[in-house]
């Protein structure tokens, strides 16, 4: 099937210009969209994959410089004089990006951000813009889209604000729509409605989709072709079926591969309970005061958990759940109403100093990789603070014995001791936290989204760890994640939150296979049968 | 919004009396008194001062009588400028000083946002690195040195502006500039610092991506988020510019109030002292109440209810 090219990409090169020297980060990518056609660019971190689209619409950071030739229907756009790429950009090419919190400017309101490029672009009055904006939000069924128009960027959810952004793509009817990661910020179910609603626009408006992303599931559920890029360069290119059916190369099939896998055994009955917590409640905010409105909110409301030993109990739940904040409650690291028994000691409510002698046994590792390690010490001080508090008979032989044999538990060589976090890949950085957590022979971790961050393949890699620690130390876990298909690879039990309550409870095969609640079904079907929803709804 | 104006104003009342009350009892701790001179006085003279100032009370009815009449807004005699009430002096010199300090500000800002943003969009390169030179300069050298310097430059060696005075633009424009270059060059960095880091925003890559022209990309998305910490400068800056006055007014001749905090000090003249430190505690109050308010026009995320 041959049709008219919309956008053709030829032997595109970037390069930054950093204090380490010069780095390339795409070395020589062809491409072609054609009319109507949904492509997918699918790739690692660090594959190059956004840097290919940036530099095409000018967007490069300042230090970087591209070669090769774009094409937007024969016009070459590469590197173009900005006033002249501004009559392309924003009109026949609109883009849409993957930080829906991000990329519309706080300070302004929805009408007055959609209004501009209609403005600019299609030489509107700021009535007629605004009369289109209304209609904008309603094709991109915006709820209350008269009262959504006035309102500004922090008023909206993420799912509303990158509906906003398609709007704002849409506005002066595109030819190609380059949508960046658009869905990774988002949580399950409204990333499957944003993706239907992409797809009817397409199906409904006609225009081309390029889609940049690393999640296989939705290249497989929207896109007609994919490239799959690596390292700057291309690995392979085809139509959709093929490549997920007949992959050529070695790296895609690992790709294809790194879907998390496997299922865990529940503990035994009788099995110790570590940590159990009885009507745990966490409420922010203040009470009405002087002259001051009530700003209470409950985030948690009222949950009881039991944690055996060497049990995964895996919390999902989308953004604004309370999942998080339950993790953080049971840890003390939040004042709460309830109990919390750990190995039979009552710690609901204890201070700093009263919580110091269980801290060691219950650890906790955090969701960023980068931002959760000092940048200023060693790997080998991030790895021993921790036992300078605890276990501060130790001799520094001692303490630097325990730190290698902790780096070596989690597959790194001990040798990397005196290096820096920045250093080491995302990967390695969360491997790092972990060690930090089991050197001090935790008998409970609770950990909050530890894989989000990181790439579908080294994440394979991380829930490895993560099972091979438990069965060797006899951990028990608290593994919070909105990523289904890790839960179910790592817990045994799985409790569903929504606004801060269980909506259900059980074994993990029982609520995954047969969910109760209708919500558990909405969000089991979001996450592994998009393919089916974007059918369904589109036919 | 307006609940919250009415709660800050109200919670000003205690923050100012701990400033009175500690300001009071320091100037009473230090030695020496408003009748010192060089000669002592005789004794008997020395009581009737005392008697008619009421210095001979006990400090504790002192300091009550002083809040009392402070309330019926009358800040006493002044124990040097004989014939005059503290009140009334101030009254004299506050206009002089606020249109001084109020120039230097929007001057500050104005000249502060230009060269911060044209520094930051042209991030390390010649124009970047001149800006910055400057700005070091204006924060390094203090404004004793600028003032006597414009002064001996401009007024008495070139003979294009005068040397003292106050009420034409051209008797303001000295004074203005040695009072506002500081304050223009601590804007001027926090400008192109957040500039800087506003043109690398999200929501500026979209303005870009979506072509608006160079100039609304910059001004209305970037700046305008970039001017906020410059905003939240001014609470500070205002302070700043009431204590560089005292230097300015000296050296410009300018009847404002800046001078009679060093003559007030040197003299114990203690109502005087205390007068301009009620002032100047009030203005520090409300700019920063002014600055929270603006920051919530500015900033719709900002919400006080």
């Amino acid at each position: 099937m041959t049709r008219e090219p919309v956008l053709e990409i030829d032997d595109i090169r970037v390069t930054f210009d950093t204090p380490d020297g010069a780095v390339e980060a795409v070395r020589g990518v062809s491409m072609r969209v054609g009319q109507g056609e949904t492509v997918a660019v699918v790739g690692e971190s660090g594959s190059g994959k956004s840097q290919v689209m940036m530099s095409a619409m000018g967007l490069l950071a300042s230090n970087g410089q591209a070669t090769g030739s774009v094409r937007y229907r024969g016009q070459e756009i590469l590197n173009l004089p900005t006033d002249k790429l501004n009559k392309i950009r924003g009109a026949k090419i609109t883009m849409i990006f993957q930080e829906p919190m991000t990329s519309l400017d706080p300070l302004y309101t929805i009408e007055d951000q959609l209004c501009e490029p209609l403005m600019i672009h299609g030489g509107k009055s700021r009535g007629k813009a605004s009369a289109r904006v209304l209609e904008l939000l309603k094709l991109v069924q915006i709820p209350e889209p008269e009262r959504k128009m006035k309102a500004y960027p922090y008023e909206l959810s993420g799912g509303q604000r990158q509906r906003v952004m398609i709007a704002m793509a849409l506005a002066n009817d595109p030819d190609l729509l380059i949508a960046d990661e658009p869905t990774t910020a988002l949580d399950v179910t409204i990333q499957a409605e944003i993706l239907h609603l992409l797809a009817d626009l397409q199906k409904r408006l006609g225009m081309s989709i390029l889609f940049i992303t690393h999640d296989l599931g939705i290249v497989e559920a929207f896109a007609d072709r994919v490239y799959v890029m690596r390292h700057g360069k291309l690995e392979e290119e085809g139509e959709t079926a093929q490549i997920f059916n007949a992959p050529v190369t070695e790296y895609t099939r690992m790709l294809l591969d790194a879907e998390p896998s496997g299922t865990k055994a529940a503990p035994a009955q009788d099995a110790q309970v570590m940590l159990e917590g009885h009507g745990v409640k966490v409420t922010f905010g203040q009470p009405a005061g002087f002259l001051r409105k009530d700003t209470q909110f409950t985030a948690v409301r009222g949950i009881d958990v039991a944690l055996r030993q060497e049990q995964t109990i895996g919390i999902v739940g989308e953004s604004g759940s309370g999942k998080s904040t339950l993790g953080r409650a049971l840890l003390q690291l939040l004042p709460a109403e309830g109990r919390v028994v750990y190995l039979g000691h009552e710690i609901g409510g204890l201070d700093r100093k009263g919580m110091r002698p269980y801290r060691d046994g219950l650890q906790m590792v955090f969701q960023d990789p980068y931002g959760s390690l000092s940048p200023r010490m060693t790997v080998s001080e991030i790895i021993t603070e921790g036992l300078l508090v605890h276990e501060p008979g130790l001799s520094s032989k001692e303490r630097a014995k325990r730190a290698a044999q902790a780096l070596e538990d989690v597959g790194l060589e001990p040798s990397m001791r005196n290096r820096f976090p920045h250093e080491f890949s995302g990967g390695q950085r969360q491997r790092i936290a972990i060690a930090r957590a089991v050197v001090l022979r935790p008998k409970v971790i609770v950990l909050d989204e530890p894989t989000s961050a990181l790439d579908r393949s080294v994440q394979k890699q991380v829930i490895e760890l993560l099972r091979r620690l438990q069965k060797e130390h006899a951990l028990s876990y608290l593994f919070i994640s909105h990523d289904l298909a890790v839960v179910r690879a790592l817990s045994d039990y799985v409790m569903v939150m929504k606004d801060g309550a269980v909506v259900e409870e059980g074994q993990t095969e029982q609520v995954f296979d047969n969910p109760r609640a209708s919500y558990t079904h909405e969000l089991m079907r979001a996450a592994f049968d998009l393919r089916g929803i974007l059918r369904e709804k589109l036919a | 919004m307006l609940s919250y104006a009415l709660r800050r104003l109200l919670s000003a009342i205690p923050t100012l009396f701990i400033i009175v009350t500690a300001a009071f009892f320091m100037m009473r701790i230090a030695p020496g008194g408003p009748f010192d001179q060089e000669r002592t006085l005789e004794a008997t003279v020395m009581a009737n001062l005392n008697a008619t100032f009421g210095l001979d009370k006990p400090l504790w009815q002192q300091y009550a009588i002083y809040l009392g009449n402070l309330f019926q807004g009358d800040m006493g005699p002044s124990f040097i400028y004989r014939d005059k009430r503290v009140h009334e002096i101030l009254a004299e010199g506050l206009p002089i000083s606020m249109q001084l300090g109020a120039t230097a500000l929007v001057l500050a800002l104005v000249l502060g946002c230009l060269l911060g943003s044209m520094a930051a969009l042209r991030q390390n390169t010649r124009t970047d690195f001149g800006v910055i030179a400057v700005a070091t300069f204006g924060i390094t050298v203090p404004n004793f040195v600028v003032a006597p310097v414009l002064s001996l430059v401009f007024a008495v060696m070139l003979s294009w502006l005068p040397a003292q005075g106050w009420g034409n633009w051209n008797q303001m424009l000295l004074p203005v500039i040695a009072l506002a270059l500081p304050q223009v060059a601590v804007v001027t960095r926090l400008i192109r610092g957040s500039m800087i880091e506003a043109l690398r925003s999200d929501h500026v890559r979209t303005a870009r991506a979506y072509g608006l022209p160079a100039r609304m990309v910059v001004v209305k998305h970037a700046l305008r988020a970039a001017i906020l910490p410059a905003i939240s400068y001014l609470g500070p800056a205002a302070a700043a510019l009431l204590t560089g006055s005292i230097v300015v007014e000296q050296v410009f001749n300018l009847p404002g109030i800046g001078r009679y905090f060093v003559q007030g000090a040197l003299n114990r003249d203690y109502t005087l002292v205390m007068g301009t430190v009620v002032i100047v505690a009030i203005f520090v109050v409300v700019f920063n109440l002014i600055v929270d308010l603006l920051y919530a026009v500015l900033d719709p995320r900002v919400r006080y209810d």
